[in-house]
């Protein structure tokens, strides 16, 4: 094991944990408001401060973490399933399938995402499912072209040639022979968009736009934090830094899988 | 004039890159086709319309429902609907804004300018950033420079650019007060002399900028990085150094301008990525381009202009792509016999 995977795990492992038992040590009720502490910078009884409505940063941010690493893996799972599904039809049968599903992910390619993500939240309810299902439904694309070019490689392998002398069926073939053996890349994949996810949903719940107040997001947390920017930068500067720890933690895990 | 040797390989060359043209405007189509297609059934997200509106959101009034049946005809059979649709959108039409009843294309088409002008200002900012810093660290794999950059990289990666810009928003401009952090145009603008008001511009332009560029600089780096290491490990660069050129002329006319090749596509790929972009940037500093037009309209959920947007953007996307495309033909002749 390297550097990189135990620096990247240790985070997550630490994000996790605080996810799990964030009711447990949270020192408040993330939703309890607090009219006597409106704004107040970090101090010992609010240790990151307070928010506009007297709401205890640091208990909003333990939950927070819950939202965030539920979004990675929701959105991931969804991302991972089109993406396998696809990728293993193009490269296993080739031809006009694969003609047919390379021009879909083609298209797909062709919108800005985040203009696509807008898109959709304006014709669905923004609940946090719907947020990880959309996140998931513009993100497979990469996965499917991976999984393609290693099944193509694969396939063509001598254990799968016996495999279908043996007169296994396709089914059987792409689930027990090939993708086991494409798991690697693809592992590196879902981990690398796990925190592309968790960015994509703290930049649309900063906008408004994904996981609606009262329920405490980094990325509502921030987009309440900017209306007082000028005299609350606690709020700008905790939620970011947590974002910023968590898809390190993830970017640097999956790379160092890649080595 | 004779029709020497060079006039023949001239016509030739002209010839073949003109058949990779059209081969690739014929393969323009499908794609342009499947882009409605996509949006078509963003459209069709809802379930169980106009109940399912009305219950999302209670601001949407029954009349504003009845424009969006009619606009979509969402009484008809789908076929039907969508091939009333492309019929209008071939035409550009994408129907009147909700929210002030003018045409659509018309409003996109006055704010495409300044988000143009925010990427391409921000395309060039990469650029100049990220060639040096790739190259020089891949004169020396491993070495100190390479060692911080790959840091600096991972962090890149990792920070979100929304993020970034209130960091700025909140040292240059409200601590430091050197930058103003919204808008276009100083509350003084009209009395500005010409460079002033240029100036002004310019000033209100650093941060978007900045953070629109931000986005692409780790990736762009890694690239540059990546090539050029790969390109000076080939034979002809050994050959090269073998024959006694100086150092300096072999990285920066023989390996670079291989290396640069392939990130004539990263660009063209990148486009979306800087487009979807906007969407961010210029809500967060207030200018008034296509990506915050779209974002209020999703506020709004102003229909027409959503939908108007999406595709917009999409074929933009594609029209950048393509040209990318040529570019690299027209430079790599190799690419056009494929």
């Amino acid at each position: 094991m390297n550097k990189l995977i135990l620096f990247g795990i240790s985070i997550i492992a630490v994000l996790v944990l605080l996810a799990v038992f964030a009711p447990f040590i949270s020192p408040y009720n993330p939703q309890a408001i607090d009219v006597e502490n409106i704004l107040s910078p970090p101090n010992r009884v609010h240790i990151l401060g307070t928010d506009s409505l007297g709401r205890d940063l640091f208990s909003r941010m333990l939950y927070g973490t819950r939202v965030s690493l539920e979004v990675g893996l929701v959105a991931v799972s969804v991302s991972l399933i089109i993406g396998v599904l696809l990728g293993s039809l193009a490269g296993y049968w080739g031809g006009r399938v694969d003609n047919l599903i390379m021009r879909f992910v083609d298209i797909m390619l062709c919108f800005p995402t985040f203009f696509l993500l807008l898109a959709m939240v304006a014709f669905l309810r923004a609940t946090i499912f719907n947020i990880m299902l959309i996140i998931g439904l513009t993100s497979w694309m990469g996965i499917a072209r991976l999984v393609r070019a290693e099944v193509l490689s694969i396939k063509e392998k001598d254990f799968v040639r016996y495999a279908k002398a043996m007169g296994a069926g396709n089914f059987k073939i792409i689930s027990r022979h090939i993708l086991p053996n494409a798991l690697p890349p693809v592992l590196v994949a879902a981990v690398l968009g796990m925190g592309g996810a968790i960015l994509t949903e703290s930049a649309l719940s900063f906008l408004g736009l994904g996981v609606q107040p009262p329920t405490a997001s980094w990325g509502n947390i921030l987009m309440e934090g900017k209306a007082v920017i000028d005299i609350g930068w606690w709020l700008t500067l905790f939620p970011g830094m947590a974002i910023l720890v968590t898809v390190l933690g993830y970017n640097l895990l999956g790379e160092g899988l890649r080595k | 004039m004779g029709f020497g040797h060079w006039d023949l390989f001239r016509v030739i060359r002209n010839s073949t890159m003109l058949l990779y043209f059209f081969k690739r405007l014929f393969n323009l189509v499908p794609l342009l086709l499947g882009i409605t297609i996509i949006s078509f059934a963003v459209i069709h997200l809802a379930p169980g319309r106009p109940a399912y509106l009305k219950e999302m959101d209670p601001r949407i009034s029954l009349e504003a429902q009845e424009r969006l049946m009619k606009l979509y005809d969402l009484d008809k059979p789908l076929l039907k609907q969508y091939l009333n649709w492309l019929k209008r959108v071939v035409r550009l039409d994408f129907g009147n804004s909700f929210v002030d009843g003018r045409k659509v294309i018309v409003r996109l088409r006055e704010r495409l300018p300044i988000t143009l002008l925010i990427n391409i200002l921000a395309m060039g900012l990469i650029i100049g950033i990220a060639l040096p810093v790739g190259i020089i660290s891949a004169l020396k794999p491993g070495g100190l420079f390479d060692k911080w950059t790959t840091f600096f990289v991972f962090l890149g990666f990792s920070l979100p650019a929304f993020w970034l810009a209130l960091l700025l928003m909140l040292l240059l401009g409200i601590k430091l007060n050197w930058l103003p952090i919204s808008g276009l145009r100083s509350f003084d603008h009209h009395q500005l002399s010409f460079w002033g008001r240029n100036l002004d511009l310019l000033k209100h332009l650093i941060l978007p900028v900045s953070v629109a560029a931000f986005g692409g600089l780790a990736g762009f780096s890694r690239y540059v990085r990546g090539n050029m290491i790969g390109v000076l490990k080939q034979d002809y660069i050994r050959a090269a150094y073998a024959q006694g050129i100086d150092k300096k002329r072999v990285v920066y006319k023989y390996a670079l301008k291989n290396a640069l090749l392939p990130l004539i596509t990263i660009l063209g790929l990148s486009i979306p990525g800087l487009i979807g972009g906007s969407i961010i940037f210029e809500s967060i500093f207030a200018i008034p381009g296509m990506g915050r037009l779209l974002y209020n309209s999703t506020m709004a959920r102003d229909y027409p202009v959503i939908m108007g947007g999406l595709v917009i953007g999409a074929v933009l996307t594609l029209l950048g792509n393509l040209l990318a495309d040529l570019c690299y033909a027209w430079a790599d002749p190799r690419i056009r016999y494929e």
